[in-house]
């Protein structure tokens, strides 16, 4: 993308990252507090607002693209990846990151995570994970706990949650990181390094629904978490490591569960170019060995 | 029993007398509340089914494809996108021959999104192979579940069954709830087409060559159109035992009228309305409301509008680079029609929920008695913000 002139107005606070549309969100929800730390994680890394681009899906987590001054995508449900994938292909130069909700990305849409994951594209995913479908008004979603009451698990869910973290290291995520929305200092630190990251980077944010779940959840995680930040023994980049972190049972760590380097597909993608360049003058059979998997 | 229930309620409690056996849906607005009480009923045992809570619509019709193989009855709800999410499976439903019923609580599709009535998502799956009801009440909702699985098992087709999102879904209607030895009654189990016999396996649906494809479409196709006369009959049996009659078009002072409205679902309500007032005028304007879309009542439509001058056919969905939806149908309908030839005209309103007051049917009647052809377009807009 060539911008040499700044077409939007640079804003010079957080606060002016947002829309300034007033979101519909219920008093207290989880979201709010992801907004807020994208602006400034926007401010922090001086995102220009028309060389940003937010994709979402469905779900009042999905919502939150209307409310940040950069470009916004609202698109279908389950679907913000590839959506996301197909103009960051487009337009590489783009700062390109998806967002939305625990049933967006692991019911309908979990089909194209895994494939996020393997790819390793340059951008960022943000769930918001409420353990319910908050804006269809509180049915059971794949990360919801077993036993959980919902307006379709009136007398609890028999069914075994999706880890979503284990699930992104599994699938050779090269990024995978937790937060809670409730304390954004620590959020916006993640979302950071999640931007930073060069491939693909997967955040759970723990974003209590109030309303269908109830306000209690911020104590309960809050009392439950553990900052990986705080524990100088723990390598982000120790796979086995990782994989034991998104399974504990008794505490909720945050912060960067793991972390890897590892080409781009776009780095790959010129490699490849490169190769088939110099090889040019090379016969039919030769550009088919070039192709072969 | 009569009770106070929203059109939603009356699809749940439809399904539960119908005794289905497998559910799956994937929860959207305007259906939502079928799958939360469909849910409860299940796991306080209500009604002895499995409700699966499965991940998007894609997945629910697969399920109920698979169920429906073994023979039981099954049933799915959905609206707008997650109708449009079910297109492939929908197909194979059909031509697997599974009578499989649906309700969609119709809704506009994106983009932009819009999660208000209009019926672009039932109508742009009309050659899908399922039968379509569209109902005007919440006690036609009720009593047109019955009567699909009833059609569809009798033919081994599919049938969806619509309602007005939000105008029937969500509001309240008295309605008169059968009792269920009379819907046993009416709802015997039927024999599958291609039962599963455990002691003779098979692979079902394998690849088909061009040798006998079209011999299965031509099948499929016959049972579709079958389903018109199967429909007639289901009909006068409901009446016999219900008492309530649902004729596939239902005319409305359309005798002597000289322009006929056509119109299908809740804005038939409005339509009927205008009707009488202007048949208090001394106007000759009568209505016919389509309540069977597929299979096309071809005989209904044309008797009912071959005696008018003209015909004004309001549609709640378009199909871009064409007509109205309905329009299409109505006037292919009467091109064979051994009758009178009126004039057709073609008006579209109410998408995404905008309301369809009465003066936009005046408007409609005023145009097509006042301004004949050369003045009107393919098709009109009432309601258009200029
Ligand atoms: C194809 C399709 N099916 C269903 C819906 C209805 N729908 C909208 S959002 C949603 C679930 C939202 O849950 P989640 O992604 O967790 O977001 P939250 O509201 O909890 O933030 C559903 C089922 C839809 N819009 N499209
Ligand atoms: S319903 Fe739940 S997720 Fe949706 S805005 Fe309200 S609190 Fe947030
Ligand atoms: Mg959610």
């Amino acid at each position: 993308m060539v911008t040499t002139e700044q077409a939007v107005k640079q804003p010079v606070t957080p606060e002016e990252y947002k829309s300034g549309l007033k979101p519909v969100w219920c008093p207290g929800c989880g979201d709010y507090g992801v907004l807020n730390a994208l602006c400034q994680v926007y401010h922090r890394l001086g995102l220009k607002p028309e060389e940003t681009m937010i994709f979402s899906g469905i779900g009042c987590s999905s919502r939150i693209t209307g409310y940040l001054k950069s470009y916004g995508f609202n698109s279908v449900h389950g679907r913000a990846l590839p959506i996301a994938m197909g103009a960051k292909l487009a337009r590489p130069k783009l700062n390109v990151i998806a967002a939305g909700g625990d049933g967006d990305a692991f019911s309908i849409g979990i089909g194209h995570f895994p494939h996020a994951c393997r790819r390793n594209i340059d951008m960022t995913y943000i769930v918001m994970d409420n353990h319910i479908y908050g804006l269809t008004k509180g049915q059971l979603s794949p990360t919801s706990p077993h036993d959980m009451l919902t307006t379709t698990s009136k007398f609890g869910s028999i069914e075994t949650p999706i880890n979503p973290i284990l699930l992104a290291i599994g699938c050779q995520a090269t990024f995978v990181a937790r937060a809670f929305s409730g304390n954004i200092k620590h959020m916006v630190d993640v979302i950071t390094k999640g931007i930073e990251h060069r491939g693909f980077s997967f955040i759970q944010v723990l974003s209590p629904c109030v309303t269908f779940i109830g306000k209690d959840q911020f104590l309960i995680i809050k009392n439950l978490l553990h900052y990986l930040e705080d524990d100088p023994d723990y390598d982000p980049s120790h796979r086995t490591s990782a994989f034991h972190v998104a399974d504990e049972k008794d505490r909720i760590s945050v912060g960067v569960i793991y972390q890897k380097k590892k080409p781009t597909y776009m780095d790959q993608l010129e490699i490849l170019r490169q190769n088939a360049a110099s090889k040019k003058k090379k016969k039919l059979a030769d550009l088919v060995e070039i192709f072969r998997p | 029993m009569k009770a106070l229930i929203t059109g939603n309620e009356a699809v749940s409690i439809a399904v539960k007398l119908a005794r289905v056996e497998v559910i799956a849906t994937y929860p959207i607005t305007p259906q939502t509340n079928i799958s939360e009480k469909l849910s409860l009923y299940c796991s306080r045992g209500e009604m002895d089914a499995d409700f699966i809570k499965v991940e998007s619509e894609h997945s629910a019709m697969a399920t109920l494809v698979g169920a429906a193989s073994t023979g039981v009855r099954t049933f799915t709800a959905t609206s707008s996108q997650g109708l449009a999410l079910m297109h492939e499976l929908l197909h194979w439903a059909s031509g697997a021959r599974l009578p499989i019923v649906m309700a969609n609580v119709n809704r506009a599709l994106g983009a932009p999104w819009n999660i208000w009535c209009d019926h672009s998502d039932s109508l742009s799956q009309r050659d899908t192979g399922w039968l379509q009801f569209y109902c005007e009440s919440c006690q036609e909702v009720l009593d047109t579940v019955l009567i699909a699985f009833r059609v569809a098992e009798t033919v081994s087709t599919p049938a969806m069954v619509m309602l007005d999102g939000f105008i029937l879904s969500h509001t309240a209607e008295p309605v008169d709830i059968p009792e269920q030895e009379m819907v046993d009654k009416f709802l015997p189990r039927q024999k599958p087409l291609a039962p599963i016999d455990p002691k003779d396996p098979h692979t079902l649906h394998a690849v088909t060559g061009p040798d006998y494809f079209m011999e299965f479409k031509e099948k499929q196709y016959e049972a579709a159109r079958r389903a018109e006369q199967a429909a007639r009959e289901v009909s006068v049996e409901f009446a016999k035992i219900f008492g309530r009659n649902y004729p596939l078009t239902e005319g409305f002072m359309c005798d002597d009228a000289e322009t006929v409205i056509v119109a299908a679902g809740t804005s038939a309500g409005t339509c009927r309305y205008v009707v009488r007032k202007l048949r208090e005028q001394g106007r000759k304007v009568g209505l016919m409301r389509v309540r069977t879309f597929r299979p096309f009542p071809f005989e209904e439509v044309n008797s009912l509008l071959a005696a008018a001058k003209r015909v004004a056919v309001l549609d709640q969905a378009v199909s871009p680079g064409s007509e109205g939806v309905l329009f299409q149908e109505v006037k292919a309908s009467l091109y064979e029609s051994a009758g009178g030839r009126p004039a057709v005209y073609g008006f579209v309103s109410g998408l995404g929920g905008r309301d369809i007051v009465p003066e936009y049917i005046e408007e409609m009647i005023e145009k097509v008695e006042n301004s004949g052809k050369e003045k009107l377009d393919r098709v009109n807009w009432l309601g258009l913000k200029k």
